[in-house]
């Protein structure tokens, strides 16, 4: 199977072109065709991901595309390790949360859409996954940057969504400029693509020193867009206005996390560096988005805003836990949180289903009412902050240690945030599950479902995926051990924290509940005493960090003044210049019919004249 | 010694009186006269290259023969239309006859 | 200085001065008559220049038919009222000198040219000669030449017609 990894992500776009031609008219109005082709290719990653961890089978499967000048361009497919698990875990997130939109979708007048979008991310995700070179990899990261614009604007016709997927696009597109201009200069100096042909080329000197670092930032920065980094965050919020789906699978399990991928597998790019210093601003972009994400999720009132919050908080842990050479810490965490993020989105789905609202100050009670999602959330919140025995414990835990051995500025940080993150988490708990109910009984509907007027649990086609994931949440931090042994790099082995650093981090995680706990139900310190007495700092996080707003002044600002200056560009001087070639042939024809007189005299006048001129200008020669 | 250069000299005034002529007369026959002095000095041409370069056939005498039957003819039709336009115009000067001018 | 300068030189003389009374006479009718002298001057040209033949057929056409022809379509429209008019139109001096130009040139290159003669003598007796060629070798020039004439009477005869 391995050798034939590079059809699976085919399957999705095989489901992407039926049901774009056929829609309507498919089995489950399209569907169960993208179900059928996300489980196939779930079912074939796993098979794969089997063959490579028993049976060690690697592939690397080139073809030689064309040739430029003298050079080959070769491209192709790798099945490693790395690419093994992600092809894995996309296949069986994204199975899941595809049978979930049955549910979550139903009644959508752009229900097959829907699916040929889901595929679409798909077909370019697990694309993207099994790149061997740059090119690729670049179509792969293309590919899903326009899926999650069509999926962020799904509801185009309200203008917050379609504002959303404008500023996601164009916000990754930044990230993306500076990644290709990095693509490029390996490019330029190693005169390959191919991932293992610009590691070789680095390590025979072909590129060094500064330049080596800066083009290793240079692509980091698509990962920095991608990923929703500091500076380039501002995008996941926003993205929120997608249906929650969307929200689970791409902007919490695999989208985001490709920029995390990009880092892990040209990780040679970053520990090449003199100094490790590229290592060193993945290090410290992610350990900043980590703590400042945090922050931002204490204040926020959307439920999915939250949980966004908490993916941008988590994805910097993960870039945190690669640049402090934690590889094997990073990637594992990338893989478990996809799993309990994807959960927590679902869950939040079908709250939203229920009550109608994403306000999480509207709801309140759910716990009785819907207690699979209550259950299976509960698990994914233990998960994400840390509690043994879930997953998360484990991968959170183990980027902590190679922390703690590598930058211990960092290592505090990643302690305060996940601090943090257990007080917005529990926060998050009691607003939604606890108390009693304080919904509308109608409401509007920002993201369909039933009026909120007595939220009943979600159907059974929307609830099993949360168990299974919940499942999925349980057992996964068991596997630490083993997949350390799977997905290593040589020279990224941090060592063994000193004992008690794990009790710690679990003493912080209980810290963080404890608080929310004071805050919240036990009422030791009121919330809005709280946001009096520290409102300098409750006006900030609200605002973001102000992010939204300097963009908006510098770059809107600018960007006005340069259209401004276009216009009149545009206006005068170019229209100028066509608008005075018109009128300057009217006037030419207006002087020169006078030498249409009429007259023949005139014209043997003219005659002879030409004559005489045209002999002259012969003899002058 | 009158050689070919005089007899050329000779018809190029000639030619150039008769263009003058063409180019400067309000009245249609004294264009008409031009025209034939311009003919008059081209069979000049012709005669003397036919005596001082190409002596050996007779082409340049015919073909001023030809020049004057050719002239003659046109001269005719010319007057002809001159005429004509008088019946209708009440002009032979041409910068009168001005129907098709803007 | 030869007989046949002299000759040359009063000729030239004659047609020239003739041929400024025919380009820059008020007088229509005075102009006309003035074609007859620049008419025989050529004429006797052409005997310089030995061909016989055409001098008498240039005095026969040129001098006696289009002459006469001149003067009769001047007397029929408006020119024989002898008016003083402004005879020259508004180019006059562009004119003149866009002349003065050509003839600058005509001559300039018709001096600086070598022209080698070709082997052979001419004929003697020319009009012999002549008559030869047009019905030898210039046979359809000759026939051309016939047709034109015929069409050129037809076409005259019908433009200036009377309609009635």
């Amino acid at each position: 199977m391995t050798p034939y990894a590079w059809l699976i992500p085919l399957f999705p776009l095989a489901a992407v072109a039926v049901i774009i031609f056929r829609g309507e008219r498919l089995p489950g109005r399209g569907a169960f065709v993208s179900i059928a082709a996300i489980v196939l290719a779930g079912l074939a990653g796993l098979q794969i991901l089997g063959e490579v961890a028993t049976a060690g089978a690697r592939a690397d499967l080139t073809y030689r595309w064309a040739t430029l000048g003298n050079r080959p361009l070769v491209v192709g497919f790798v099945v490693d390790p790395l690419s093994a698990v992600m092809l894995a875990m996309v296949g069986i997130v994204a199975s899941l949360i595809t049978i979930y939109s049955v549910g979550y979708m139903r009644g959508d007048p752009r229900y097959p859409r829907f699916f040929a979008y889901l595929s679409l991310f798909q077909f370019s995700m697990l694309f993207l996954v099994l790149a061997d070179n740059f090119l690729f990899m670049y179509a792969g990261w293309e590919l899903v940057g326009l899926c999650s614009y069509l999926l962020i604007g799904f509801w185009f016709e309200r203008p917050p969504a379609a504002r959303a997927a404008l500023k996601a696009f164009i916000t990754t597109r930044v990230g993306d400029f500076s990644m290709m201009i990095g693509i490029l200069i390996f490019f330029l100096h190693t005169g390959t693509l191919s991932f293992t042909g610009i590691f070789q080329g680095i390590q025979a000197g072909q590129i060094t020193g500064p330049l080596l670092t800066l083009a290793a930032v240079l692509v980091f920065g698509g990962a920095v867009g991608k990923s929703a980094q500091v500076p380039l965050q501002v995008w996941l919020p926003d993205a929120m206005e997608g249906p929650t789906p969307v929200s689970a699978l791409i902007h919490a399990a695999t989208m985001v996390a490709a920029g995390v991928y990009l880092v892990a597998r040209t990780y040679p790019l970053f520990i090449l560096s003199p100094g490790r210093d590229a290592l060193s601003v993945v290090a410290w972009i992610g350990g900043i988005t980590a703590l400042l994400g945090a922050t931002m999720g204490v204040v926020e009132d959307d439920i999915k805003r939250v949980l966004a919050y908490s993916t941008m908080s988590q994805l910097g842990y993960m870039f945190m836990g690669l640049g402090v050479l934690g590889y094997s810490a990073g990637m594992f965490h990338l893989i478990t949180h996809a799993f309990f993020k994807a959960l927590l989105f679902l869950g939040a789905g079908s709250i939203i289903h229920a009550v109608a609202t994403n306000d999480m100050k509207a709801m309140g009670g759910l716990a009785r009412t819907m207690p699979v999602t209550f259950w299976t959330f509960l698990v994914g919140t233990l998960a994400l902050t840390g509690i043994p025995p879930f997953s998360g414990f484990f991968s959170k835990d183990a980027i902590l240690v190679a922390a703690y051995a590598q930058n211990k500025a960092l290592w505090v940080i990643g302690t305060v945030g996940a601090f943090i993150t257990a007080l917005y988490m529990g926060r998050l708990i009691w607003y939604t599950f606890a108390g009693s109910y304080r919904g509308a009984a109608e409401g509007p509907d920002p993201q369909g479902g039933h009026g909120g007027a007595r939220p009943h649990e979600s159907p059974s086609v929307m609830t099993v995926p949360l168990v299974i994931l919940a499942g999925c949440t349980v057992f996964l931090g068991f596997l630490e051990r083993p997949f350390g042994e799977f997905v290593r790099f040589a020279g990224a082995e941090p060592p063994p924290g000193p004992a008690g650093l794990v009790a710690l981090s679990v003493l912080v995680a209980l810290a963080g509940w404890a608080a929310a706990a004071a805050i919240y139900p036990w009422r030791l310190v009121s919330p809005s005493a709280l946001r009096r007495r520290f409102a300098w700092l409750y006006t900030i996080l609200v605002h973001k960090y102000f992010f939204d707003d300097v963009y908006r002044w510098v770059f809107l600002g600018a960007g006005s003044v340069l259209v401004l200056i276009a216009g009149a560009f545009d206006r005068y001087v170019v229209d100028g210049l066509v608008n005075a070639v018109a009128w300057l042939t009217g006037r030419a024809g207006w002087v020169l019919r006078y030498v249409q007189t009429g007259r023949e005299e005139n014209y043997l006048l003219l005659i002879f004249l030409g004559l005489v001129v045209i002999v002259l200008v012969r003899l002058i020669r | 010694m009158i050689t070919l250069t005089h007899y050329l000299v000779l018809s190029a005034l000639i030619f150039v009186l008769g263009l003058f002529a063409v180019l400067t007369r309000r009245n249609g026959v004294a264009i008409l006269m031009g025209i034939e002095l311009m003919l008059n000095a081209a069979n000049i041409n012709l005669v003397a290259f036919n005596k001082f370069v190409a002596p050996g056939a007779m082409q340049g005498q015919v073909f001023a023969l030809i020049v004057i039957t050719l002239a003659a003819c046109e001269a005719a039709v010319g007057l002809a239309l001159v005429l004509a336009a008088y019946r209708g115009l009440e002009t032979i000067y041409l910068d009168e006859i001005n129907l098709m001018k803007w | 200085m030869t007989g046949e300068a002299i000759a040359f030189y009063a000729l030239a003389a004659i047609t020239l001065l003739s041929g400024v009374i025919v380009v820059s006479s008020p007088n229509i009718v005075h102009s006309a008559v003035a074609l007859v002298p620049a008419f025989l001057g050529v004429t006797g040209i052409y005997i310089l220049l030995n061909a016989e033949f055409v001098a008498g057929v240039q005095v026969l056409i040129y001098a006696g038919a289009i002459t006469v022809l001149i003067l009769f379509v001047i007397m029929l429209t408006e020119g024989g009222t002898g008016l003083r008019l402004q005879q020259r139109n508004e180019q006059g001096t562009i004119g003149a000198v866009v002349a003065a130009a050509v003839a600058a040139l005509l001559i300039a290159g018709a001096t600086r040219t070598v022209w080698t003669p070709q082997p052979g003598t001419l004929a003697t007796y020319t009009p012999g000669a002549i008559g030869q060629s047009f019905l030898g070798t210039n046979l359809l020039a000759f026939e051309g030449t016939s047709v034109v004439l015929l069409v050129s009477l037809i076409g005259a005869i019908i433009i200036a017609r009377k309609e009635d």
